[in-house]
C-alpha cells in the first residue's frame, strides 16, 4: 500500500473500487486491526487502529471476503458466539440474535449446520453476525463477489437499509463498477495500491465529460485514430484502449459526426461508433489508462465494455 | 484515513460491555466442546490404539515379565494405554482450519482476548483427555487392575493424565499457528513416537538395555509412567508423584511458551 489517503464521513457509504490485487483487502485489514500498517496512520470511529485497537473493535462490524464461518456450527450458534464475544447481556443477546435471524432470513436453516448452506446463505449470515453488536462502522470486503444476482440484490438492499435506517457508516470494497455506482455515496478508485480518483459517482463521471464517444477499432488503427481525434475541437480527452479509443466530450451528439468525418477522411473505418454517458469504467480508464472491465471479466455491468451498446450508465444513487 | 464518529448513531445503542477473561474462555470453549461432541468418530483412534496395544502387550509379555517378582503387568500397562490415548490430542486441526478459512480473522476483529482463543480450545482438550482416561481406567478395572492408593489415587492418576495431555497440546498448536498448514499439523503427531516409546513402556527401566536406560532417563514420559504406576501398585510415594508432576510442568513450560508466542505472532501480523 502506498499513498492511500482517505476520509470517510460518518453515515455515508464509501466504496473502495478496484481490480483484484489493487490493495483493497489490505486496506480493509489495516482498518479492521488485523494488519499493522508499516507506515502511516488510520483512525476508525475516532480511535487509532494501532494505539487503540480494542476501542476500534467494539465499534466496527466486519464481513470479510468469502464469509468464513465455522461449518460445524449452526447459524444460531455463530450468532450466539458473536454476541457473547461483545459482552451482550442475556436480554440484549436474545434480542440481537432475534434481529439477526430476521436479517439473515434463511428460515429453518438457522438451526442447521453451516456446511449445508449455500454461498448466498453464508453471506447473509455473515452480514447478520457482523451486525450483532450494533456497530457504528461496517466493513464489507467484496460482499457480493461470487453471489447470484438475486442474492446480490438482497445484500444491496440490506446495506442501503442499514445505512438509511440505522445510520451505520459503511466502508465497502468491490471489484464491481455497478456495485460502487449503485451503493456508494462516494467512491475511491484504487489501482496498484494507490487511490487514483475519489468523489461521488456522479461527480467522477461528470469530470470525464458530459458524454463519451466509444470508437471500436481494429488494433492497428487505434493509435492513428487517437491522433486524429485529439486534433478535433470540442474533444476534451482521448484514451486508447485495447479495442478502440474513448473520447470525452461536452456534447456527444454534436461531436460524434465530426469524429466520424475526420476518421473517414484519414482512411480509418471504425467497427462501431457509440455515444453514451460516462460510466465509472470510463473514470477508471481515464485515471489508469486501462479498463477495469477489460482486466477483470467479472466486472461487467455498469462499466460496459467499448462497443457493447449505447445504454446510458445509471447515475449514482446519491444516498440518503 | 479517518472516519469521524462524531454524529454516528450506534445501531445497537451501547449493548457492548467489557468481557472478562473467564467469559471469553467460556465462549471459545463452548464452541470447541460442541464441535468435539459433533465428531465422536474422531475419538475412535484415540481409543482403538491404546486398547489394541494393551491387549497385545499383555498377550505377548505378561507371563514373561511377571517372572520378575512383584510386577502386576496389567497394572504396569494401564498408564501406557493412557499415554497412548491422550498424547497428541488437541483442537489444532480445527485451529488450522480456522486459519485457512479466515474464521480466525472473524474472531480477531471482535474484542476477544487473543490468549483465550487457545485457552478455550484447551478446555475442550481437557474434556476429551478426561473422557479418554476414564475409558482406559474402566478398561483396566475390567482387566482386574486395582489402585493401591484408592479413590484419591484414581483422581490423582486422572489428573496426571489430563495434565500431561494438556502439556503436550502445545506442540500441535505451535505447528498450527506457525504454519497454518493442516498437513504439518497431522505430521506433528510423529513427535509422539520418541516420547512414548523411548520409555519404560514395555519393561521396567532396570531390565532395559544400557543406552535405552540412558535415553529413557531424559524422557519426561518415563517419570510420568513411573509416577502413575506408583499410584496403582506402589502405594503413596511422594518422590514418584513429584517427579511425574515436575516432568509435566517442565514440558508444559516449554510447549506453552512456544504455543503462546506463536499465537502472538500469528495475531500480530494477521
Amino acid at each position: 500500500m502506498d499513498g492511500v489517503d482517505l476520509g470517510v464521513n460518518s453515515g455515508e457509504i464509501y466504496g473502495f473500487l478496484g481490480p483484484n490485487g489493487a490493495g483493497k483487502s489490505t486496506t480493509v485489514r489495516m482498518l479492521c486491526t488485523l494488519l499493522k500498517p508499516t507506515a502511516g496512520q488510520a483512525t476508525v470511529a475516532g480511535y487509532d487502529v494501532v494505539d487503540r485497537p480494542g476501542d476500534v473493535r467494539i465499534r466496527i462490524g466486519v464481513a470479510l471476503q468469502e464469509a468464513a464461518l465455522d461449518e460445524r456450527q449452526t447459524g444460531r450458534e455463530i450468532l450466539d458466539l458473536q454476541a457473547r464475544l461483545y459482552g451482550l447481556s442475556a436480554v440484549d443477546r436474545a434480542a440481537s440474535i432475534a434481529r439477526a435471524v430476521d436479517l439473515a432470513d434463511i428460515g429453518d436453516a438457522m438451526d442447521a449446520r453451516i456446511k449445508t448452506y449455500s454461498g448466498g446463505m453464508r453471506r447473509r449470515l455473515d452480514l447478520a453476525a457482523s451486525l450483532i453488536h450494533g456497530p457504528e462502522v461496517l466493513f464489507l470486503d467484496e460482499p457480493t463477489t461470487g453471489l447470484d444476482p438475486v442474492s446480490r440484490a438482497q445484500v444491496w438492499d440490506e446495506v442501503r437499509r442499514l445505512n438509511g435506517e440505522l445510520g451505520v457508516t459503511v466502508f465497502l470494497t468491490t471489484q464491481y463498477l455497478e456495485e460502487a455506482d449503485a451503493l456508494a455515496d462516494r467512491v475511491a478508485i484504487i489501482d496498484g495500491g494507490r487511490i487514483v480518483e475519489e468523489g461521488s459517482p456522479s461527480e467522477l463521471k461528470r469530470a470525464v465529460g458530459a458524454d463519451v464517444i466509444v470508437v471500436d477499432l481494429s488494433p492497428d488503427a487505434i493509435a492513428a485514430a487517437a491522433t486524429v481525434a485529439e486534433t478535433l475541437p470540442d474533444v476534451d480527452a482521448v484514451t486508447q484502449g485495447r479495442r478502440g479509443v474513448t473520447i470525452a466530450t461536452a456534447d456527444g451528439a454534436a461531436t460524434v459526426s465530426s469524429v466520424a468525418v475526420a476518421l473517414s477522411g484519414a482512411g480509418i473505418h471504425p467497427q462501431s461508433l457509440t455515444v453514451r454517458t460516462p460510466s465509472l469504467d470510463d473514470v477508471f480508464l481515464l485515471a489508469t489508462g486501462y479498463r477495469m472491465s477489460a482486466v477483470d471479466p467479472a466486472a461487467g455491468g455498469g462499466g460496459a465494455a467499448p462497443g457493447s451498446g449505447s445504454r446510458a450508465a445509471t447515475p449514482g444513487s446519491g444516498g440518503p | 484515513m479517518s472516519t469521524q464518529s462524531g454524529a454516528a448513531v450506534a445501531a445497537g445503542g451501547g449493548m457492548v460491555r467489557p468481557v472478562g477473561i473467564v467469559t471469553d474462555i467460556a465462549t471459545v470453549a463452548r464452541r470447541s466442546v460442541r464441535s468435539l461432541l459433533r465428531e465422536p468418530e474422531a475419538m475412535a483412534p484415540a481409543l482403538i490404539i491404546p486398547t489394541f496395544f494393551f491387549i497385545v502387550n499383555i498377550g505377548a509379555l505378561e507371563s514373561f515379565v511377571e517372572r520378575s517378582p512383584g510386577i502386576d503387568y496389567r497394572a504396569f500397562q494401564i498408564p501406557v494405554a493412557i499415554i497412548f490415548a491422550v498424547t497428541g490430542i488437541s483442537r489444532a486441526s480445527v485451529l488450522v482450519i480456522d486459519i485457512q478459512t479466515g474464521y480466525l480473522d472473524r474472531m480477531l476483529v471482535t474484542p476477544v482476548r487473543r490468549t483465550t482463543l487457545l485457552l478455550g480450545m484447551m478446555v475442550a482438550d481437557i474434556v476429551l483427555a478426561l473422557a479418554l482416561s476414564l475409558v482406559v481406567v474402566a478398561m483396566g478395572f475390567v482387566a482386574g487392575v486395582r489402585f493401591e492408593t484408592g479413590l484419591l489415587g484414581i483422581l490423582l492418576f486422572l489428573g496426571l493424565a489430563v495434565a500431561w495431555s494438556l502439556a503436550f497440546t502445545g506442540f500441535p498448536y505451535t505447528v498450527a499457528l506457525r504454519t497454518g498448514n493442516p498437513a504439518a499439523v497431522n505430521s506433528s503427531f510423529l513427535i509422539f513416537f520418541p516420547f512414548a516409546f523411548l520409555t519404560p513402556a514395555y519393561l521396567p527401566r532396570e531390565l532395559m538395555t544400557g543406552w535405552m536406560q540412558t535415553v529413557a532417563a531424559w524422557n519426561p514420559v518415563t517419570y510420568l509412567l513411573e509416577g502413575m504406576r506408583s499410584l496403582l501398585s506402589g502405594g503413596w510415594q511422594a518422590a514418584a508423584i513429584g517427579k511425574a508432576s515436575a516432568a509435566i510442568g517442565g514440558l508444559a513450560l516449554v510447549t506453552f511458551v512456544m504455543a503462546f508466542r506463536s499465537l502472538a505472532r500469528r495475531v500480530a501480523t494477521g
